[in-house]
C-alpha cells in the first residue's frame, strides 16, 4: 500500500517537472514576446506609447475576431480555411445592401447568409463526417466564385458615407476605445467564458480531445461539430461589419489569404490542431503577436512584407518549442 | 485485347475520375464545336501543365503522408529570380538558380519536418508565408519582365508540332510515374505514407526519404514557375497565389489519400487534366470564369463524399 | 510447491549445451506505475519450440517486444551465444537474427504482397530500380511453401485477416533467422493455414532455428512446443517440459490457483429482469442472441476475440443499428439510435478501449466523470465547479480513485484508477444496466481484483451487470451467470456454481448445444 502511494507521489512530481517545462515552453512564446516588445522600443521610440498599442489592437481586430471562431473549431478538431472567402462574401454583401435596404437589414441578411454558409460546412463536416481540409478548401473556392458572381467581378462601395451608422463599427469610438477593439475583445471574453465555463464549451473540448470517447460517452459529435462552423461563420460575418463599415467599400477579395494568417495567430497561441486543447486568450496573445511583429518591424523601416518572414520563423519556433516539451526530446529519435 | 479492357476496366474503378474526364469530353465535344480540334487540347495541356508540373511533386509529398502548401510562394521565387537574374547572369544561369531555389527550400521543409516533428501542415504553412514575403521583399512588389526573348519564345515554341511545355510535361509525368511505381524510392514512399513504424521497422530511412520527396516537390514547384515566366515573358510576386489549393485539388480528385500511402501519378494527371478540360471546355461555353470557381469546388466535395460511401464498410462501421 | 522448485533452474536444459538466447533479470515498467515485468528469466536453445504461456496481461507481449527492440528494458539482461547484447531498436534486433512476427499488423496496405514480404529489402538494380523479376520470383516461393493460394501480385488491402497473417508469417522466411518469435499466430488463422503454419514450424525448427511461441492455446501448445515457460502478473512462474507436464499444472501456473471460485448464490436475491435481449442479430456480426440480466445480477459474457461480444455491447448502447430482434427494458421496449438515447434510458457502457473509446486523455479526472452528466452540474448551461468536484469526490472516494487531486491529467494515472475514473463516469450517471467490456485489460494485478471487488458491490447495490471479458479467472470470479460466445451465437449458458473450466473451453471453441 505505501508502494502505490509513493509511486504515485513519485508520478506526482514526475508530472509536476512535466508541467513546469511545459508551462516554460508556453512562456517562452511569451517571453520571446516581451524581448521583441523590449528591442523594439529601444530601436523606436514610438512603438511603447499607448496610441501605438492602440492601433496594434485596432489592427489586429479583424483577423482576431475570425481566430475567435476558428479555434473553436479548431479545439473540436477540425479546420476551417474558407474563413477568408467568406469574409470577402459578407463584406462585399453588407456593403452593397447597405445602400439598397438600409444597414439593418443588410447586417440581417448578411448574417443570414453566413451562417447558411457555416451550415453547409458544419453539415458535410459534422453530420456526413467529411474530411474537414478538403470540404473548406472546396468551399473556399465555392464561396470565391459567388462572390465574383455576386459583384460581377466588380468591387462596391457605400454612397453616402457621412450620413449612416453603420460607419460607427469599423470607425467609432466608445469611451474612448475604437468600437472595432470593443467587439474585438467583447466577442472574446464571451467565447472564452462559453468555453471554459459552460456546458456547451465542454462538449467541445470532450469532442476534439477524443471524438470516440465523447460519443462513448452519450455526446453527439455530428451537432457539436456543425455548431462550430455556425460559431467561425459567425465571428467572420462580425469582422466582415467591422471591414465593411471602416473602409465603407469592398474590393471581391478582400479576404484573400486571411484564412492563413488566422490559422497562424491560432497555432502561434499554443492550440493544437490535434483538437481538444486551446483557449481564446492564447490565440489573442497569438494574434497580438504577429500584429506587433508587424507593427515593430515597419516602425524600424523595414519592409511591409519581412513581417511574413520573421512570421514563418516564430510559427515553426513556437510549435517545437510545445512539441519538444511534452516529447522531453529537442529532436525527434526516427532517422 | 481481353488484358486491355480488363485494364480499362481496373482503371475506372480504381480511379474513377477518368471516367470523369471522359464525360466531360463527351458533354463539351456535343455541347461546343471545337472542343474536339487537336489544337485546343494542346491549349489544354498546355494550360494545365503548370498545375500539372506542381501537383506531379506533390503527389510524392502527400502519398508520404505529408503535405507542402508552400508550392505556390515556391513557384513565384523561382519564376522571379529566374526571370530577374537572365539579365546579368544568363537564362541557363538564371533558370538553374531558380530551380536551386526550389530544391533548397524543399529540403529546408524537409528537414524540419523530420527533426522537429512538427505537422508538415504547419510547417509548409509558415513556410508558405515566409516564403511568399521573400518573394516580396526580392522584388520589392515589382515585376520582372524578360529582357532576352529567346525565354518567351522557348514557352510558345513547339517541337514536331507539339507545345514544348506540353510535351515537358507529358514526359516528365511519364518518369514521375516510372519513379513512383517500379523504383525502390518510390515504393518505399507508398511504405512510409501507409505504414511509418512498419517502415521504420523495416530498416528504412525514413527522415532522409520524407526529406528526398520534400526536395523533389520544391523542385517540381520551381520548374512550374519557370514554365509559367516562360509563357507569360514575365514573372509577378503575386505569381501562384492559390495555386496549392488547386494542385491538392487535382491530388485528391486522383485518389491520393490525405492520410498517405495512397495514390498515383496517373489519378494526378486525371485529376489535373479533369480540371483542364473544364475549365477550357467551360471557357467555350463561354460559362464565366466565376462559376467554374463554384463548380470545382463543389466537385471537390463531391468526390469525397463519394469516395466516401464507395469506401465505407457500413457493417464494420459505428453510429458515431 | 516441490514441483515449482525443480523447474526453477530454467538455464540448464541438457548438461553441455548452452542456450542461444538467454533474459536474465528483465524489468519493465511502464509509467507511472505500471509493473509489467519484474525480473523475467528465461533461456531458449536451438531447434527448440519454446512456448510463453500467460494470461492477457500477464507481460507475454512486453517481455517480446523488450527482446525484438522495441521496447527497452529498465534491469536485465539479454545473452545471445553467450555474449550479452544491446538492442536499441528493432533494428539491432533483426541484425542479431531475431525476427518477431507481430500480433498486430505491421503491413503497408496499398502495397503488393511480395513488397511487403520484402519491406526494407527489396531487390535493387541499377540506379533505383525495385527488380521485380527476382522480389516476385523470391516471394512466390516463399508463398508456396506457405501453401497460400494467393498470389504475390496480389495488394495487401484486399486480403483478409488471415491472409494478412500469413504475409507477416511469410517475413520469417526471407532470411534464416537465430530465433523467431511468433506472438498468437493463429488468432485469426483457419484451421487448414493453422497446419500449414505447424509444417513451417517444424521445418525452422529442423533447420536449428529456435523459436519462441505465444499463444494461449492450450491443445496448440500442447502438439508444437518442446519446453513452456509460463508467465503471471510480469513475473516468472516456471519451466516445464511439455512431456512432462499436463493441463493442470501449467493451468495452475498460470493462474496461481486452482479454479474453485464459485460462491453460494442465491437466485432468490436477484430482483426483476431489468435487461431483456430477445433475438437480437447485426448483419454478419452476431445472429439471434437472447438473455437477460436481472437487478443485482452480474452475467458475465466470454468468448474468444472476433466472437462477436463487443459488437453486441455496441448494439445495446445504440452505436450499431441491430438487423433484428428488440431489447427491453424494465419491461418496455426500447428504441434506441444513439449513445445519447442509451444514456438517457439508462445504460452504461465501460468500453473495451480504455485510451481510445473510454477517456478523453488530455483532460483532468474531474471533467471526465462529469462528461456524461454536464446537465446535472450546470444551471442554465454554466456549469458550477462546485458541484463538479462534488461528484468527483463522491466516486474518488467512493471507487478509492488514486489521484492527487480531481484536476490531474487523467492520462498521468495508471490504468487501474483510469478504468475506476470511467465507472465513475457512468456511476454518476445513475444507470440501470452497467455493460464493462474487457474491464480489466491492461491493469496491473492489484488493482484487478480491486475492481473485480467493485463490480460484485455494485451488483449488490442492485445494479444489473454484463462483464464482457477474454479471462476465464475473470468470468467465474465475478459473475453469477455466463454466456459462452462462439462465433457470433451463444454457445451456451452457465450458472457459476455449476461450470467447470473445461464446460467453458468447450464452449468458446466449438460449436454445441448449450446446456441449463
Amino acid at each position: 500500500m505505501s508502494d502505490t502511494i509513493s509511486e504515485i507521489k513519485s508520478g506526482g512530481e514526475a508530472s509536476l517537472a512535466k508541467k513546469y517545462s511545459q508551462l516554460l515552453a508556453r512562456q517562452g512564446i511569451l517571453v520571446a514576446f516581451v524581448l521583441f516588445l523590449v528591442v523594439f522600443s529601444i530601436f523606436s521610440d514610438r512603438f511603447l506609447s499607448t496610441d501605438n498599442f492602440m492601433t496594434v489592437i485596432r489592427q489586429a481586430s479583424i483577423i482576431g475576431t475570425i481566430a475567435i471562431g476558428v479555434t473553436i473549431v479548431v479545439i473540436g478538431g477540425n479546420l476551417d480555411l474558407s474563413v477568408g472567402s467568406l469574409l470577402s462574401f459578407c463584406t462585399v454583401l453588407v456593403v452593397d445592401l447597405h445602400d439598397k435596404i438600409g444597414p439593418t437589414g443588410a447586417i440581417g441578411l448578411m448574417l443570414v447568409f453566413a451562417l447558411l454558409i457555416g451550415a453547409i460546412n458544419g453539415y458535410l463536416i459534422g453530420y456526413l463526417k467529411l474530411n474537414s481540409l478538403i470540404v473548406t478548401l472546396g468551399m473556399l473556392s465555392a464561396i470565391q466564385g459567388i462572390t465574383l458572381i455576386y459583384t460581377g467581378g466588380q468591387n462596391v462601395d457605400i454612397q453616402n458615407q457621412e450620413g449612416t451608422w453603420f460607419a460607427f463599427f469599423g470607425r467609432g469610438y466608445l469611451w474612448g476605445i475604437a468600437v472595432p477593439v470593443l467587439i474585438f475583445l467583447g466577442l472574446a471574453l464571451i467565447a472564452e467564458f462559453v468555453l471554459k465555463a459552460t456546458t456547451y464549451g465542454r462538449k467541445v473540448f470532450s469532442v476534439g480531445g477524443n471524438p470516440a470517447a465523447a460519443v462513448f460517452s452519450g455526446l453527439r459529435r455530428n451537432r457539436m461539430v456543425f455548431s462550430t462552423y455556425l460559431l467561425s461563420a459567425f465571428t467572420t460575418a462580425c469582422a466582415a461589419i467591422i471591414l465593411g463599415s471602416r473602409v465603407m467599400g469592398s474590393q471581391n477579395n478582400v479576404g484573400q489569404g486571411y484564412e492563413l494568417l488566422v490559422l497562424a495567430g491560432v497555432i502561434l497561441g499554443g492550440t493544437s490542431l490535434l483538437g481538444g486543447s486551446g483557449s481564446i486568450t492564447r490565440t489573442i496573445i497569438g494574434v497580438l503577436i504577429l500584429s506587433f511583429i508587424q507593427n515593430g518591424l515597419l516602425l524600424l523601416g523595414y519592409p511591409y512584407y519581412a513581417q511574413w518572414l520573421v512570421t514563418w520563423a516564430v510559427i515553426i519556433l513556437a510549435v517545437w518549442l510545445d512539441i519538444a516539451s511534452t516529447r522531453g526530446k529537442i529532436f525527434t529519435s526516427f532517422s | 485485347m481481353a488484358t486491355l479492357a480488363h485494364k480499362a476496366k481496373s482503371l475506372v474503378i480504381e480511379q474513377p475520375i477518368w471516367l470523369f474526364v471522359a464525360a466531360c469530353i463527351v458533354v463539351f465535344s456535343l455541347s461546343t464545336e471545337h472542343f474536339l480540334d487537336i489544337g485546343n487540347f494542346k491549349n489544354i495541356l498546355v494550360q494545365t501543365s503548370t498545375i500539372g508540373l506542381i501537383a506531379l511533386g506533390l503527389t510524392f509529398i502527400m502519398i508520404n503522408g505529408n503535405i507542402d502548401l508552400s508550392v505556390g510562394a515556391v513557384l513565384a521565387l523561382a519564376a522571379c529570380l529566374a526571370v530577374d537574374l537572365q539579365s546579368s547572369i544568363g537564362i541557363p544561369l538564371a533558370v538553374t538558380v531558380g530551380l536551386l531555389s526550389g530544391v533548397v527550400l524543399g529540403a529546408l521543409n524537409g528537414l524540419v519536418v523530420w527533426k522537429t516533428g512538427v505537422d508538415a501542415f504547419i510547417v509548409t504553412l509558415g513556410a508558405m508565408i515566409g516564403v511568399r514575403g521573400l518573394v516580396f521583399v526580392y522584388t520589392e512588389e515589382q515585376s520582372f519582365y524578360a529582357t532576352d526573348f529567346a525565354y518567351a519564345d522557348f514557352g510558345t515554341s513547339s517541337i514536331a508540332g507539339i507545345p514544348t511545355l506540353a510535351l515537358l510535361f507529358v514526359v516528365l509525368a511519364a518518369l514521375m510515374h516510372w519513379i513512383l511505381s517500379r523504383s525502390v524510392h518510390g515504393r518505399n514512399t507508398y511504405a512510409v505514407g501507409g505504414n511509418r513504424q512498419a517502415a521504420i521497422d523495416a530498416g528504412i530511412r525514413v527522415g532522409p526519404h520524407m526529406v528526398i520527396n520534400f526536395m523533389i516537390g520544391g523542385f517540381f514547384a520551381a520548374l512550374a514557375g519557370v514554365t509559367l515566366s516562360t509563357q507569360m515573358g514575365a514573372a509577378t510576386p503575386n505569381l501562384g497565389r492559390d495555386f496549392e489549393l488547386w494542385a491538392i485539388t487535382a491530388i485528391v480528385l486522383g485518389g491520393t489519400k490525405l492520410t498517405g500511402g495512397a495514390g498515383s501519378i496517373v489519378g494526378t494527371l486525371g485529376g489535373v487534366i479533369a480540371i483542364g478540360i473544364l475549365r477550357n471546355g467551360m471557357n467555350l461555353l463561354q460559362v464565366p470564369s466565376f462559376y467554374v470557381l463554384v463548380i470545382m469546388g463543389t466537385i471537390l466535395i463531391a468526390v469525397l463524399f463519394i469516395d466516401r460511401q464507395v469506401n465505407r464498410n457500413a457493417e464494420q462501421e459505428l453510429n458515431v | 510447491m516441490n514441483n515449482l522448485d525443480s523447474i526453477e533452474n530454467y538455464g540448464v536444459h541438457e548438461a553441455g549445451t548452452a542456450p542461444i538466447l538467454s533474459l536474465e533479470g528483465i524489468t519493465k515498467t511502464f509509467p507511472p506505475s505500471v509493473v509489467a515485468l519484474d525480473g523475467v528469466s528465461f533461456g531458449v536453445h536451438s531447434g527448440e519450440v519454446h512456448a510463453l504461456l500467460g494470461e492477457n496481461g500477464a507481460g507475454k507481449s512486453t517481455l517480446m517486444k523488450v527482446l525484438a527492440g522495441i521496447h527497452k528494458a529498465d534491469a536485465g539482461e539479454i545473452y545471445l551465444e553467450g555474449r550479452p547484447i544491446k538492442m536499441e531498436n528493432p533494428m539491432d534486433a533483426k541484425h542479431q537474427g531475431i525476427l518477431l512476427i507481430h500480433q498486430e499488423l505491421s503491413l503497408v496496405p496499398e502495397m503488393t504482397v511480395a513488397e511487403n514480404i520484402f519491406l526494407g529489402y527489396l531487390p535493387r538494380k541499377w540506379p533505383n530500380r525495385v527488380d521485380w523479376k527476382k522480389l516476385y520470383g523470391d516471394a512466390d516461393a516463399i508463398l508456396k511453401r506457405l501453401k497460400c493460394n494467393f498470389s504475390a501480385k496480389d495488394k495487401v488491402s484486399k486480403l483478409s485477416i488471415a491472409k494478412k497473417h500469413m504475409v507477416e508469417i511469410a517475413r520469417a522466411l526471407v532470411f534464416t533467422p537465430k530465433i523467431v518469435v511468433f506472438d498468437e499466430p493463429t488468432a485469426s488463422l483457419t484451421d487448414t493455414e493453422k497446419f500449414v503454419l505447424f509444417d513451417v514450424i517444424h521445418d525452422l525448427k529442423a533447420q536449428g532455428v529456435a523459436i519462441v511461441y505465444i499463444s494461449h492455446r492450450m491443445d496448440e501448445i500442447f502438439t508444437l512446443s518442446d519446453r513452456i515457460t509460463v508467465l503471471r502478473d510480469g513475473g516468472y512462474r516456471g519451466t516445464v517440459e511439455t512431456k512432462e507436464t499436463d493441463e493442470d499444472e501449467i493451468t495452475r501456473l498460470m493462474i496461481g490457483r486452482s479454479l474453485d471460485t464459485s460462491r453460494n448464490i442465491d437466485t432468490a436475491q436477484f430482483g426483476d429482469k431489468v435487461l431483456e435481449v430477445k433475438n437480437l442479430s447485426c448483419g454478419s456480426l452476431f445472429q439471434d442472441i437472447s438473455f437477460s440480466i436481472r437487478k443485482g445480477e452480474v452475467v458475465g459474457m466470454y468468448g474468444l476475440v472476433g466472437a462477436g461480444r463487443t459488437e453486441i455491447a455496441e448494439t445495446l448502447f445504440g452505436l450499431r443499428t441491430p438487423t433484428g430482434g428488440e431489447v427491453l427494458l424494465d419491461g418496455k421496449r426500447l428504441d434506441i439510435t444513439n449513445t445519447t438515447d442509451a444514456v438517457r434510458n439508462g445504460l452504461a457502457l465501460v468500453p473495451e478501449n480504455r485510451k481510445e473509446q473510454g477517456l478523453v486523455l488530455g483532460m483532468s479526472c474531474r471533467d471526465n466523470i462529469t462528461m456524461a452528466v454536464l446537465q446535472h452540474v450546470s444551471s442554465a448551461g454554466v456549469l458550477s465547479r462546485a458541484q463538479e468536484s462534488n461528484i468527483y469526490d463522491k466516486y474518488a472516494e467512493e471507487l478509492a480513485i488514486k489521484s492527487p487531486s480531481g484536476a490531474q491529467k487523467v492520462g498521468n494515472l495508471s490504468g487501474g484508477n483510469q478504468q475506476k475514473v470511467v465507472i465513475g463516469k457512468w456511476l454518476a450517471t445513475h444507470p440501470k444496466v452497467l455493460i464493462l467490456d474487457e474491464p480489466t485489460r491492461g491493469i496491473d494485478v492489484g488493482s484487478k481484483s480491486e475492481i473485480h471487488k467493485l463490480i460484485r458491490q455494485l451488483a449488490k447495490s442492485g445494479y444489473a451487470v454484463l462483464v464482457i471479458s477474454s479471462e476465464m479467472p475473470e468470468v467465474l470470479g465475478v459473475s453469477d451467470r455466463i454466456l459462452a460466445m462462439y462465433n457470433g451465437r451463444i454457445n451456451g449458458e452457465f450458472l457459476d456454481s455449476e461450470v467447470t473450466e473445461d464446460d467453458l473451453v468447450r464452449a468458446i471453441s466449438f460449436e454445441q448445444k448449450g446446456q441449463l
